[in-house]
């Protein structure tokens, strides 16, 4: 495990410098991303593929390229390596620019504008009519936890696969008992 | 009675704004504060409003605190310091004596007078009120380190009913409030069924018992503002069409008395909508008017008083 950890912290991090924060309109209907989520949720089988394929650099290298490739092209994914799209409609929120995670902002124009690209739609405005589509609105109200900044350029299906980020969001909204936002490393 | 006592008694609370100076002294936003001394019960120190550097709302808050003239609430946004500016200034203000906070995103770098300045947005907002809550109530950083001794604070937050996707906004509000708000101040409200919704929502959500709003309430004070606020370039700000006609209606002499008419009668009527607790005043600048809005709007209370005393 050591080697490959080392291995990765020596590649030239690909992150929010690379690409500013712009609203991307996804380019995947909510219908087939919603099915989609069922082969990419963690389950024995994508679990124990993401453990083989963590075992070889080399492999891990070329499975996070592609998932960087599709993901740009789908949803302007910009590999912060911890892919909330499963719970904001797919609509990603780090293409917001003030890359809020919990929400919209207030400055939403009337039209659902984003206010810092007025000719872009808000992603929060996408994702909220994205995920109603799909009946999972309910989703948009559990608590995201802060983005973990030293996992930018990992392969975020790894990482779910994995467990790594078990606790980017609560379970549910959090209003029946106080969710604590600190988790254990 | 300070704020969160106010609130916590059910007593119909007014919060108004100072933005402090460009400069380096806070001896200007003192006098400003003068004029609101009796009248509101706390004044929102802005941070750095709309993206232009300003004396920075903590030294602004503490200068409040410190003239004994109005209790402050420190405003904090998510646009210029990560995590670990964010929680240092919390431990910093709760050493101060300063316990109202109100977290908010920020405007964009873009709008203000350093559009090249690197926007942070480390945390968001939810996550920074859910931060002060971890710091106080858990007594511990977000590192999971103690911390001795826990602040003590009175956690703010905003929302804004009636940008898209206004179906999300209440839902939106709730997540902040689980985060830990024990208030919200609101945008300008000038549309009232959409705000009477975003209420009843709150309601629905089983929400409105934990926490306080304030409707945010603005004056449109010449036909200058008016366009200037119907243009669509301030963010999240949206006037209804009915006002503008009301406002375009007058003579534009009038348009200033026009507009403090409605937003003395949004006070009256957002003070009857069930779960709203007081109003925020969005009347930065407008300060030695602002007596007169609340005695139009009935809800004054150095005049009741006076009222009181003489009566007896």
């Amino acid at each position: 495990m050591t080697p490959v950890m080392v291995e990765l912290q020596t590649r030239p991090p690909p992150g929010p410098k690379g690409r500013r924060p712009v609203p991307y309109r996804p380019r995947l209907s909510a219908r087939l991303a919603y099915l989609i989520q069922r082969v990419v949720m963690p389950n024995a089988v994508n679990r124990r593929a993401g453990a083989l394929i963590e075992r070889s650099p080399a492999a891990r290298r070329l499975f996070t390229a592609a998932e960087r490739a599709s993901k740009e092209q789908l949803f302007g994914c910009r590999m912060c390596g911890q892919c909330a799209l499963p719970v904001t409609g797919y609509s990603c929120p780090m293409g917001c620019p003030k890359e809020l995670r919990n929400g919209p902002c207030g400055g939403v124009g009337p039209g659902g504008a984003c206010e810092v690209y007025p000719d872009k739609r808000c992603v929060w405005v996408v994702g909220f009519e994205r995920a109603s589509s799909r009946d999972a609105a309910a989703d948009l109200r559990r608590l995201q936890r802060p983005v973990d900044h030293r996992r930018w350029g990992e392969s975020s299906w790894l990482n779910y696969w994995a467990g790594r980020d078990d606790d980017l969001w609560t379970d549910d909204d959090g209003l029946a008992s106080p969710p604590s936002m600190r988790v254990a490393e | 009675m300070s704020l969160q006592e106010k609130l916590a008694a059910g007593e119909f609370t007014i919060t108004a704004e100072l933005s402090p100076p460009r400069g380096a002294s806070a001896a200007a936003m003192l006098s400003r504060a003068e004029l609101l001394r009796g009248y509101v019960d706390a004044v929102n120190i802005t941070d750095n409003q709309g993206s232009h550097v300003r004396l920075s709302s903590w030294a602004g808050a503490v200068a409040v605190q410190r003239s004994g003239i109005i209790e402050p609430i420190m405003q904090m946004t998510c646009r210029d310091r990560n995590r670990i500016a964010l929680q240092s200034d919390l431990l910093g203000a709760g050493a101060l004596g300063i316990e109202n906070l109100l977290f908010m995103s920020g405007d964009h770098p873009k709008f203000g007078d350093h559009p090249g300045a690197k926007p942070v947005f480390d945390l968001d907002s939810t996550q920074l009120v859910w931060t002060a809550r971890t710091l106080r109530d858990e007594a511990r950083l977000l590192s999971g380190k103690e911390l001795k001794p826990a602040p003590r604070f009175f956690l703010g937050a905003v929302e804004n009913p009636f940008a898209p996707p206004v179906e999300y906004r209440a839902m939106r509000a709730a997540k902040k409030i689980a985060a830990g708000a024990q208030f919200i101040q609101t945008q300008y409200v000038f549309d009232l069924p959409v705000f009477t919704r975003w209420m009843a929502e709150l309601g629905d959500l089983g929400v409105l018992g934990r926490c306080a709003v304030l409707a945010g309430v603005g004056v449109i004070r010449s036909a200058r503002m008016l366009e200037f606020l119907s243009s669509g370039k301030v963010p999240g700000v949206q006037i209804p069409e009915p006002i503008q006609r009301r406002l375009r209606g007058v003579a534009s002499d009038d348009v200033g008395a026009e507009g403090a008419k409605i937003a003395a009668e949004i006070i009256a009527t957002v003070r009857q909508i069930p779960g709203v607790a007081g109003v925020h005043l969005l009347t930065a600048g407008y300060e030695k008017q602002t007596p007169e809005l609340l005695r139009l709007a009935g809800v004054d209370r150095c005049q009741q008083e006076e009222l009181a005393s003489n009566g007896n």
